[in-house]
């Protein structure tokens, strides 16, 4: 279907399913129960699921095909999200043309930075798209301050000319709306206790995920992903072998540029301010630490990292003392707080504690990620059903789903 | 009719003259043998022709073209096609990607964005790919990793990979380098049947007195930088230059 094989169908019907049943997913506890907090299924950390998954897929293009380290891509998230909110400021507060010149400017960016630094690989091509982020910080922080908003950032005000809106009808406060639907708009249904919210924005960030994710699957099992793929293995060989491998990986980077600029405009979409922060080179990180950890080169994987990073830093560290404290308070007072000082040191503001062990403890143990992880866990079960490994299938080569 | 002529090339590293007013002409449909002793500058000869390297002096043309200050991938796709002296291979990739990457870019060009297709429903380049496996005797493997492959086998597949192209000249560095006797003799098979089927022209670079003669119809000597003998297999066996610079004493 679609034109993809059967498991990739099968992958991307369940990534649909997840997504579009994510308010219910998401929310598995009743609302006033005391693990209430960790329901991860409010707008505002959905649409983060789904826009830093959007993000970590992109990358993935690059950095999981072609094996080139990118250390730079939350520029262009970056300049999506400036792109966008202009949009919105001199255009019109509809997000579809905030989207769209988003992933076009994050293109045209990323063709000049991959232009310049595809002259290097490895670790001097790492360096150098850091370094151009954190020009790029730089510049938005301060130099470009008239067009960028400097440390404040800039957000839609009633000022603004937005020629296409002013024709409709002008005095209406600014909000972000996909044709006249705004993206805050959220409806609530309450069941026995349980709270399930649907926002329009989630669902239109959903929807351009999955169709993200449905263009990754493509990319994967194209000729062209093959070529990427021969670049991560000998990059070498393959201009012995005819192929002209600049082009290629200038390609792979210009799309994943995209693919952050699309992240970054949604982001805008969303919430309609931006700052430089954005651009900051942790954020450059964060999308590494996602790749890494569901795993590199694998379709589902930076999905996967993404949705836990951004769970881990809005849920762990909603965390604090005082709960910790509510929840040990049936220990005897000094084993308690023996318990809640070591674990008040991995929550709330020390999240980052929590997330550096775990990527610790996927690099060492699983580097394939956490696909790895649920491969082993369903392997496990596949072994034992079948005793006698009379002809073992030739292993596919296929990337893992 | 000579398919590469190699003229007055010469080739200094600072101190050393690694190639020194070297001429060469290489016929078509014939397998010529470059010999000589270490350090004699045949790799560096051969790198002349991919475009690793750009001699001095001197000028290399291909099918009436030049080859120097061209990239690699041009020349390949001129038609020239290359196995190295340690296999190269995509190692992640299976036996059969391996092949259908190479193929891929016979028939498209050396670079295309081709990302709306499925690999796997290019059928053409796909049946072609695994009609070479089958030739050369890699085909029951081909869905297995190339890096698991023993080193004869990925030597192999290192030439499905040239043939695939239906190259014009094909280049093997030390075809048979750190094989056994039994693999050596495989392989001196292996590229005797591809020269009866194929009629390929073929320029082999090669330690192996063995292997030289049992497959080269024309070998050049290369001593010192310079081609020192250029003679049949036979004729070259008794010249007494070539045994004092090359065979020495243990000349057979």
């Amino acid at each position: 279907m679609f034109g993809l094989n059967r498991n990739d169908t099968l992958l991307l019907i369940v990534v649909a399913l997840l997504t579009m049943l994510a308010p219910f997913l998401l929310n598995p506890f009743p609302e006033g129960s005391s693990l209430a907090q960790f329901n991860g299924g409010y707008p505002d950390l959905m649409q983060r699921f789904v826009i830093f998954g959007i993000f970590a897929i992109g990358f993935n293009i690059l950095f999981g095909l072609t094996g080139y380290l990118s250390f730079g891509h939350a520029a262009f998230l970056g300049v999506g999200s400036y792109a966008a909110i202009w949009m919105m400021k001199l255009l019109t507060m509809n997000v579809v043309p905030a989207i769209i010149i988003s992933v076009i400017v994050a293109g045209l960016f990323s063709l000049v930075v991959g232009y310049i630094c595809l002259r290097r690989s490895g670790i001097y091509f790492s360096i150098l798209t850091l370094a151009f982020a954190q020009m790029s910080y730089a510049l938005a922080y301060s130099v470009l301050t008239p067009i960028t908003g400097g440390e404040t950032g800039l957000q839609p005000k009633l000022s603004d000319p937005r020629i296409l809106d002013a024709a409709i009808g002008s005095g209406v406060t600014p909000r972000a709306n996909f044709f006249g639907i705004e993206m805050g708009t959220s409806w609530q249904w309450d069941w026995n206790g349980w709270v399930f919210t649907f926002n329009a924005g989630y669902y239109l960030a959903a929807v351009i995920m999955l169709v993200a994710f449905y263009l990754s699957i493509r990319i994967f099992r194209s000729p062209f992903g093959m070529m990427l793929r021969a670049i991560k293995t000998n990059q070498n060989r393959l201009n012995y072998t005819g192929v002209n491998s600049k082009p290629y990986t200038l390609a792979a980077f210009v799309i994943s540029g995209m693919y952050a600029g699309l992240a970054g405009g949604l982001l805008v979409a969303m919430d309609t301010q931006v700052g430089p922060e954005r651009m900051f080179w942790t954020a450059s990180g964060e999308v590494v630490l996602m790749t890494i950890l569901g795993g590199v080169g694998t379709l589902i994987g930076p999905v996967l990292g993404a949705g836990l990073i951004k769970y881990m830093e809005n849920i762990l560290s909603k965390i604090n003392e005082g709960l910790l404290q509510k929840w040990f308070a049936f220990m005897p007072e000094t084993a308690g707080d023996a318990v809640v000082t070591v674990l008040g040191l991995f929550t709330g503001k020390g999240w980052h504690l929590t997330l550096g062990l775990l990527f610790m403890i996927v690099v060492i143990f699983l580097p394939g990620g956490l696909v790895e992880g649920g491969k082993r866990l369903f392997g496990i079960g596949r072994r034992k059903k079948k005793a006698p490994p009379a002809a073992s299938p030739p292993p596919t080569t296929t990337p893992a789903e | 009719m000579a398919i590469l002529q190699v003229r007055n090339v010469s080739k200094r590293f600072g101190g050393l003259q690694a190639l020194n007013d070297v001429n060469l002409s290489i016929e078509e449909g014939k397998v010529h043998a470059i010999i000589g002793p270490n350090g004699a500058g045949k790799s560096t000869l051969l790198n002349c022709f991919v475009g690793r390297l750009i001699p001095d002096t001197g000028t290399v043309m291909f099918d009436g073209k030049s080859l120097l200050g061209i990239k690699p991938h041009e020349i390949n796709q001129a038609g020239v096609s290359r196995v190295f002296q340690t296999p190269e291979i995509f190692g992640d990739l299976s036996l059969l990607e391996n092949v259908m990457i190479p193929s891929f870019a016979s028939r498209d060009g050396s670079f295309k964005v081709n990302w709306w297709n499925r690999a796997d429903r290019e059928k053409d380049v796909q049946d072609h790919a695994e009609a070479v496996l089958q030739e050369i005797g890699l085909y029951e493997k081909r869905h297995e990793i190339a890096d698991a492959m023993s080193r004869g086998d990925k030597r192999r597949l290192e030439m499905a990979m040239c043939l695939s192209q239906d190259p014009k000249l094909m280049l093997l560095d030390e075809p048979t380098a750190g094989m056994s006797r039994a693999d050596t003799n495989a392989t001196i098979d292996l590229l005797k049947r591809l020269g009866e089927t194929r009629g390929l022209t073929k320029v082999i670079i090669e330690h192996d007195m063995h292997v030289v003669f049992s497959l080269a119809n024309y070998v050049s000597v290369l001593a010192q930088g310079t081609v020192i003998a250029e003679n049949t297999p036979d004729l070259i066996k008794g010249d007494q230059r070539v045994k004092e610079a090359y065979l020495g004493t243990e000349a057979e």
